[in-house]
Formats: C-alpha cells, sequence, structure tokens
C-alpha cells in the first residue's frame, strides 16, 4: 500500500542578494513510500536530499508538484490545516544537539506532541515512560534536562519524540551522521527494531551509502536535484547502474586496507575511462 | 534550507574534549535551581538586598513620616539635619526633608515600573512577532521601531507635556515606548535565531500553533537577556524622571528626587545636605539596579565558552628529562598527560600518558570517538592548546628536539615549515575577507622569507600540483567562491608550500562529500610521496585510515589502547575496544533482507 507519493516535486529556492535569480533545488523528483517499508534517499551535499524531506514535512512549499499522504494531497494545505497530519508524519533531525529544546526537560519534550493531540497530563506521562523504554532509556529520564545526555542518547530522546504520536510515517533526516560509530550502529538497530514493532514506514535520508544499505529496503539515487537511480537496496548499493551510483559506491573508503586498495584501483579504472 | 549552503553542510557536528569537559560542568551546574546560583552570588545579594530595603522604605511611608509631602511650614524653612519632627531638616519652603524622600522613592519605583513594563511588553510582543513571522511582518515592525529610536527622547517627553499634562506616570508611558526599540532589538534578533533551530522545526512537525511555539519554545528561551534588559531600563526610567523633575518639567505636587535635587541645588550654599540626600539616594538606586542587572547576566547567560586563544605558549606543570636523541623517529611522543581546569577549579585529565612514535615519511593514523583524546594529542604536538589546557606530564620529541614548554614563539618557527597543518572545517580556516592567494602568499613568505613574487609564483604552482584545475581564477577569489573541496585543496597547497617533514590532520575528509573526500585522500597520498612527508592522520573513519595509514593508534578515554601496522591491526585486533569499534562498522556487502512490514493495525504503535 503506497503510503506517501510524491510526484513531479519542484522546490525553489530564492536566490541570495537583490534580485537575484531563484535557484531550483528539486527539478521535478517522483517516489514513492510503502507503509512499513523504509525508503532510503542517498545524495551529496546540494542534491535536494534534506529539501524532499522537509516539503514532506511541510517545512518548505514546492513550486510544483504533488505530495499526497495516504491518498490526500498534502503539499498545498496551510499550516493550520496540517496540523491533523502531525499524528501521521514526524521527523528526526540529524543535530541531537539542536534539536531537542535546551531549556525543557525530556518529560515535557516528549509529552508536549501528546499534549497538543489533546491527551491529558495523566495519559501523557504514562506514554512518555513507554517511550522512554522503548528507546532504551532508563525512566528518570523524563526529569532531566537534554544537555544531561550524550549524542547517542539525545537521538534516542528525538526518536521517542517522533514516535509519541504514533505515526505511521517518519522522516529521518541524517539522524546518525552526527553520531561516533559504535553509537551510530545502535541507533541504527533501534530504527530497525522499531519498524519491526510498529509498522512505521520511513523516508531516512542520508549521505552514507552504507547506512543507506543497512537500514534500506528500497534506494533511491539524487543527483544536483535529479533522480537518477531507483531499486531494491540490493540493487542500487551492490550492483549500480547508474554512473554516478557507481561513482558513489566506489569513492566510499572501505575499512580494509587490502579490499580499499582494489576499491581505489576499480575507481581510478573507472574515471580514466 | 541546507541544500542552498553548498559543500559544507554535511559538517559533522561530534563535540570535542573541551565541549565535552564544559557541559559536565554546565550540567552538574544546571541541577542548582536557578535562584539558589542567584543568592549564592554576592553581587545579587547585595544590590537585591539593597533594593528591597529601599522600596519597602517606601512602601511603609506613612508609618514613618509625621508630615505631607507638600506641607510647608514657613517657621521650618531651611530647618537643619535633627530638628525635631524633622530629622533630615527642612527645605526651603519649609518641607520635610525625610518625607519627601521617601514620597521620591514610591515615585521612582512606579516610574521604573511603567517605563520598563511599557517598554518590555511593547518591545517583546514585537519583537517575538516581528523576530518570528514572515518578511512583510517583520519590514512593518523593523521600520515603525527605526522611527521610534529617532525620536530625540528627553526633547520629545518635554514637548508632549501639554498632552500629558504634567502627570509623570503618563510621561513614563511614553518613555516605556520610546525605550521599547532597544527590547525590540534584542529580542528580534534572538528569535531570528532561535526560529531556525531543529527544535523549533520539530514543534511545527509536531503540529504546534504559532502562538504555542512562540511562547513555549522561543519566549522559554530568550527570557534570560529581556529579565536583564529589564533591570537597566527601569534604572532610566527612574533617572530620565528625576531628569525632568530636575528641569521642573512636570507637576511641582509630585515629590520626586529630581525635584528634590533641583531645590537642594538653589539652596547649596545655605544648606548643603538637602542636595546631598536625594542626590545619595537616587545614585544608590541607579547604581544597584545597574550591578543587579550584572549579576542577572552572569547568572543567567552563565560564562560564555571563550574563543580558543593561541598565543601563550604552552602550560607545563612538569617539564620532561631532555632525552636522548633517536634520529629514527621524527616524533617521538612520551607520557604525554593533558588536562583542563574546569570552572570549578578541578582539573580533568583528557589525555593520560599517551606514548607514540612517527618515523620519517610514515602516515599515522589517530582514531577514537569524540572525547577520546586524538585531537588534544595532535593540538599539542602543533603547539596550539587551548589557553585552559595544561600539560601535566610527559614529552614530545620533534626531530630530537622537546616542544612540550616551548614558547609560541620558539613553536611558530617550527609551524608552517617543519610541521604543518590542516584542519577539519577548510572554510573556517580561510579569512572571509581577503582573497584565498593573498591568504596563502601571506603564509608562504612568513615561512619561507622570499619576495612578494617569488611567493606568488610558488603559490600558483602550488594550487595546480593540488588539482587545482585554474590556479589563477581561484587565486584571485575570495573564500565564498569556491567550493570546499576547493577550500581543502587549498590549504593543503599553503600547508606544503615549505615541505613539511610532519603534515598533521585533523578529520581532513570528514566534513567533505564522499566523492571529494576521495580525491583528497588521493592528493595526500601523491603529496606524501613526493615530500617524503609524515602525516598524523586523525579521523574517526576506518575507511580513510585503510586506504592511507601505514600504522593505525587507537584511542579510549585518553589513553591508547592499541597501535600496530594499519592490516595488522584491522586482521587481528588485541584489544576489545578496538574490535568493538571494528565491529561497529557497516558490513559493506549485507544489504536489509527483511521485508516491510505489512499492513500494521491503525495506529501504528503498540
Amino acid at each position: 500500500m503506497t503510503l506517501l507519493d510524491v510526484s513531479d516535486l519542484r522546490v525553489t529556492f530564492p536566490g541570495r542578494g537583490w534580485r537575484a535569480k531563484p535557484a531550483e533545488v528539486l527539478h521535478g523528483v517522483s517516489l514513492t513510500v510503502d507503509a512499513g517499508e523504509t525508503l532510503g534517499l542517498v545524495g551529496e551535499s546540494g542534491s535536494g536530499k534534506t529539501t524532499i524531506g522537509r516539503a514532506v514535512l511541510g517545512l518548505v512549499r514546492p513550486s510544483g508538484g504533488e505530495i499526497a499522504f495516504d491518498g490526500e494531497e498534502i503539499s498545498s494545505l496551510k499550516p493550520r490545516d496540517r496540523r491533523h497530519l502531525a499524528k501521521d508524519i514526524q521527523v528526526v533531525f540529524q543535530d541531537p544537539y539542536t534539536s531537542l529544546n535546551p531549556s525543557l526537560t525530556v518529560g515535557d519534550i516528549l509529552a508536549e506532541p501528546l499534549v497538543v493531540q489533546g491527551a491529558t497530563a495523566k495519559d501523557a506521562r504514562a506514554r512518555v515512560k513507554t517511550l522512554l523504554d522503548q528507546v532504551g532509556l532508563p525512566a528518570d529520564a523524563a526529569e532531566r534536562l537534554p544537555r544531561e545526555f550524550s549524542g547517542g542518547q539525545r537521538q534516542r530522546v528525538a526518536i521517542a519524540r517522533a514516535l509519541a504520536p504514533s505515526p505511521r510515517l517518519i522522516v529521518c533526516d541524517e539522524p546518525v551522521s552526527a553520531l561516533d560509530l559504535s553509537t551510530q550502529e545502535r541507533v541504527l538497530d533501534l530504527f530497525i527494531e522499531i519498524q519491526r514493532a510498529t509498522g512505521v514506514a520511513y523516508l531516512f535520508v542520508s549521505h552514507d551509502l552504507s547506512v543507506i544499505r543497512h537500514i534500506s529496503h528500497r534506494v533511491a539515487v539524487l543527483y544536483r536535484g535529479d533522480l537518477v537511480e531507483t531499486g531494491t537496496a540490493a540493487q542500487v548499493t551492490l550492483a549500480p547502474q547508474h554512473a554516478y551510483t557507481q561513482r558513489l559506491l566506489l569513492a566510499a573508503p572501505v575499512a580494509d586496507p587490502v579490499a580499499q586498495r582494489e576499491r581505489r584501483e576499480q575507481r581510478r579504472l573507472a574515471l580514466a575511462r | 534550507m541546507s541544500t542552498q549552503d553548498g559543500p559544507l553542510t554535511e559538517t559533522m557536528t561530534t563535540p570535542s574534549t573541551e565541549l565535552i569537559v564544559a557541559m559536565e560542568d554546565a550540567a552538574a551546574a544546571a541541577r542548582t535551581p536557578m535562584w539558589r546560583r542567584l543568592l549564592k552570588d554576592p553581587q545579587f545579594v547585595v544590590t537585591a538586598g539593597i533594593l528591597i530595603f529601599i522600596f519597602m522604605l517606601g512602601l511603609l511611608t506613612p508609618l514613618l513620616t509625621q508630615h505631607g509631602p507638600n506641607e510647608a511650614d514657613l517657621s521650618m524653612v531651611n530647618a537643619p539635619v535633627g530638628t525635631p519632627g524633622y530629622p533630615l531638616g527642612a527645605d526651603e519652603t519649609g518641607r520635610d526633608i525625610w518625607t519627601r524622600l521617601l514620597h521620591s522613592i514610591n515615585t521612582a519605583a512606579i516610574s521604573a515600573l511603567i517605563g520598563a513594563g511599557v517598554a518590555l511588553v511593547v518591545g517583546v510582543i514585537a519583537g517575538l512577532v516581528g523576530g518570528y513571522f514572515g518578511k512583510v511582518t517583520r519590514a512593518v515592525t523593523e521600520w515603525t521601531f527605526n522611527l521610534v529610536m529617532t525620536f530625540p527622547g528627553i526633547l520629545l517627553l518635554i514637548i508632549l507635556m501639554p498632552v500629558t499634562g504634567g502627570d509623570y506616570r503618563f510621561t513614563m508611558l511614553i518613555f516605556g515606548v520610546l525605550l521599547s526599540p532597544g527590547i525590540y532589538r534584542i529580542v528580534r534578533n534572538l528569535v531570528v535565531g532561535v526560529k531556525n533551530e531543529l527544535y523549533v522545526d520539530a514543534a511545527r512537525v509536531s503540529g504546534l500553533g504559532n502562538l504555542r511555539i512562540l511562547s513555549r519554545h522561543v519566549l522559554f528561551v530568550v527570557r534570560g537577556p529581556i529579565i536583564i534588559a529589564g533591570a537597566f531600563m527601569a534604572g532610566s526610567a527612574i533617572a530620565v524622571q528625576s531628569g525632568l523633575a530636575f528641569l521642573g518639567v512636570g507637576s511641582i505636587q509630585i515629590p520626586s528626587f529630581g525635584a528634590m535635587i533641583s531645590s537642594g541645588f538653589r539652596n547649596l550654599y545655605v544648606a548643603p545636605t538637602q542636595f546631598l540626600w536625594p542626590s545619595l539616594m537616587l545614585g544608590l538606586i541607579t547604581a544597584s539596579l545597574v550591578l543587579l542587572g550584572n549579576a542577572l547576566r552572569d547568572t543567567l547567560e552563565g560564562s560564555k565558552p571563550k574563543p580558543v586563544k593561541v598565543g601563550r605558549g604552552q602550560k607545563v606543570v612538569e617539564r620532561a628529562e631532555t632525552q636522548q636523541r633517536d634520529s629514527t623517529r621524527l616524533v617521538e611522543i612520551s607520557d604525554l598527560g593533558i588536562a583542563y581546569r574546569g570552572p570549578s577549579g578541578r582539573a580533568r585529565e583528557v589525555v593520560s600518558g599517551v606514548s607514540l612514535t612517527i618515523d620519517r615519511g610514515q602516515v599515522v593514523g589517530l582514531v577514537g570517538e569524540s572525547g577520546s583524546g586524538k585531537t588534544q594529542t595532535a593540538f599539542a604536538t602543533l603547539g596550539v592548546l587551548p589557553a585552559e589546557a595544561i600539560i601535566t606530564r610527559g614529552s614530545i620529541l620533534f626531530d630530537g628536539e622537546e616542544l612540550v614548554g616551548r614558547t609560541d614563539k620558539q613553536m611558530r618557527a617550527l609551524r608552517g615549515t617543519a610541521i604543518a597543518y590542516i584542519p577539519q572545517e577548510p572554510m573556517s580556516n580561510l579569512d572571509p575577507s581577503y582573497r584565498v592567494g593573498a591568504q596563502l602568499v601571506e603564509g608562504v613568505r612568513a615561512a619561507l622569507g622570499v619576495s612578494r613574487k617569488e611567493a606568488r609564483a610558488r603559490v600558483l604552482a602550488l594550487l595546480e600540483r593540488c588539482g587545482i584545475a585554474d590556479p589563477v581564477r581561484t587565486f584571485d577569489s575570495y573564500p565564498h567562491e569556491i567550493s570546499g573541496g576547493m577550500a581543502q585543496r587549498v590549504l593543503i597547497a599553503g600547508a606544503v608550500a615549505s615541505r613539511p617533514r610532519l603534515l598533521i590532520a585533523d578529520e581532513p575528509s570528514t566534513a567533505l562529500d564522499v566523492t571529494v573526500q576521495a580525491e583528497i585522500l588521493d592528493l595526500l597520498r601523491d603529496l606524501q610521496a613526493e615530500l617524503d612527508m609524515a602525516i598524523l592522520l586523525v579521523t574517526h573513519n576506518f575507511g580513510v585510515v585503510a586506504d592511507i595509514c601505514d600504522r593505525i593508534v587507537v584511542m579510549k578515554k585518553g589513553v591508547i589502547v592499541e597501535a600496530g601496522a594499519t592490516l595488522d591491526v584491522f586482521r587481528n585486533p588485541h584489544d576489545d575496544y578496538t574490535k568493538m569499534l571494528l565491529g561497529a562498522i557497516l558490513d559493506e556487502s549485507t544489504v536489509r533482507t527483511d521485508p516491510a512490514v505489512v499492513a500494521p493495525a491503525e495506529g501504528a504503535v503498540r
């Protein structure tokens, strides 16, 4: 069942400076996310991958195309009319240091989306406890401030906040890029575990092919505002067809000296071609 | 948003060791409630105490006085201090100075409340609205407040006297509006900064309305500076009210410090003390308010992290014995300890007894997670540790010379010539207001002492060598005109200009796209072979280590846990931590195979 259907999405940013030309950063991107699946969106900086996520979240207004969630066209909704979507579409951002309000306790941060949806304070408190447990944080975390937690723990708080209203889709914008290697793996596993338990779908944005490979069912490759390749994770990340995806794959260093030497040679050959 | 900002937006902000130390201290401070921290500040306690005492006097006026403020007794004209019933004497019309002084306190308090209150209400609301909402709203508020700011304050208040009818409360109301642009500016700037924070985006995604976001996420965060500004504005409202009264503007029925000073002034030669009391009281109130504002600022805003200062030389506790020269080693670090002293005064060791060696022409990868002390070790070798850092023990030998304990001047002779550095974020290491070429030429001239012309020729050759297609064009560009990858090439060109023996690279490719990273690593590898230069590569990426390093040193919490030839460590790691790190690397070949969860129940999460 198609949950999110993005078709021919275009986004234009106003140019900088006086009478600067507006710049189109997405030139008609179409993709779909099914219920319960992870679509990995991979690309380098400037490819527009973050912008797709922000457009789905309603933080960026598209200049063309359509975004349909569960059959409902949502890209042209006014902020007030979007509110009911907050229950279904949530977000986890890249930077766990700025995505949590430093002056609110973790409990307040998690309860907020629930209270907005009309939950009573008591229900919200009970739900916060479940959420903290679900992301592997101690129950007393609710009374503490975000700055008392490490990067990985904060990202768990951010995941818990996204899970709070039981959404059907979570947009994950580079959620593990700022984390240490060992933390990164644990947080990715948490994402997978939650998906299995709840059936939430992820639109997972990352620049790191190995992260994308680890978590995605299907992968879409974005290059300078255009979708260049889409397919199953195995197709795209192991045997890419498009020249850019191949370049991306060969550029990522393998964590093994011998294998990396081979990859470097392959890359040299590919570039010489 | 971020896609507009060019190639550096992928920058990963893993916290530095100093930041972690600072954060732990901040977290400890955060657990003490605000009011308790305020009560620990003597400046706050003293100034707040004085103000409370004075304003209590004002409130208790009816109990403390026997006369009315305007009750004149001609027999008491200029009565001296200590006259019965007139403790501070009487003024030129025979009014009790003590009574008038207490009444003036109330006038001052009401002035402060109205003036600062109006300024805060108008300024905060307009600042929130102007900062948060779109362009048009912002333009309108901006223009309005700029217009208000152009009014000459005191003059306007005097001109408007017929309108206000001499009522100082009305005057203070207008003065509050005139003060509001100050608050407006503060709030608007803070809001503009806060509204692009990710947590505000997250709140929007959660379906919060604008009003709720403004009150809960924005106002709450910007409250500190507003409270502080409020204290200062109360002081200036009192001062202006007194000033106007001194000039004789406004109702003469209202006792105020200004009117009393004015009257005392006229009587200065007859009874000098009449002038003294109101002046002292006014001075005490305004000074207390300003000092209270400062105390609030210190507590609410905390001590900001200071910019990293280099240039005092290395602070050393204990200097190692000069060791024997070992000619095969280029760098020999032994038992190095680095500590930071937190605000609480206790020293925290972030590097504890690190020993490592680098041979000539060898590429050593220093690997670890955030807070492992890898960058601190590299910075100590460069001699650029921040001023708060202390080298507690150990030695760093470079080509047989001891580096620990050198002054900054002595280190400078080495940096840029024998030891070069490339940073993690190339853009922040280029000055945005100078052309790229000029910055490189300056560096080359400082290091090599050649003429400007020769330096330019060298730089152009180097830029070309570092893979820049059009060196002349890049030479004449400003940093914002080139990409992140290009900037890193520029910095590498600058670093190798003097053919250094050691290049220290701190996460040189972390902030770059992976395709650009591969090119930068190729460039470093080629330059290393060409110049036979040793590289100390600080990184958290094992792929980068596998690509370029001969040896690998793994650090954890300030200690080296494993060191060895790269292939050996990758194939046969001995330490558990190394094994854990290597195990955490995401596999290159296994893809996710479990199918998408089909048709979940309505409401998804349990």
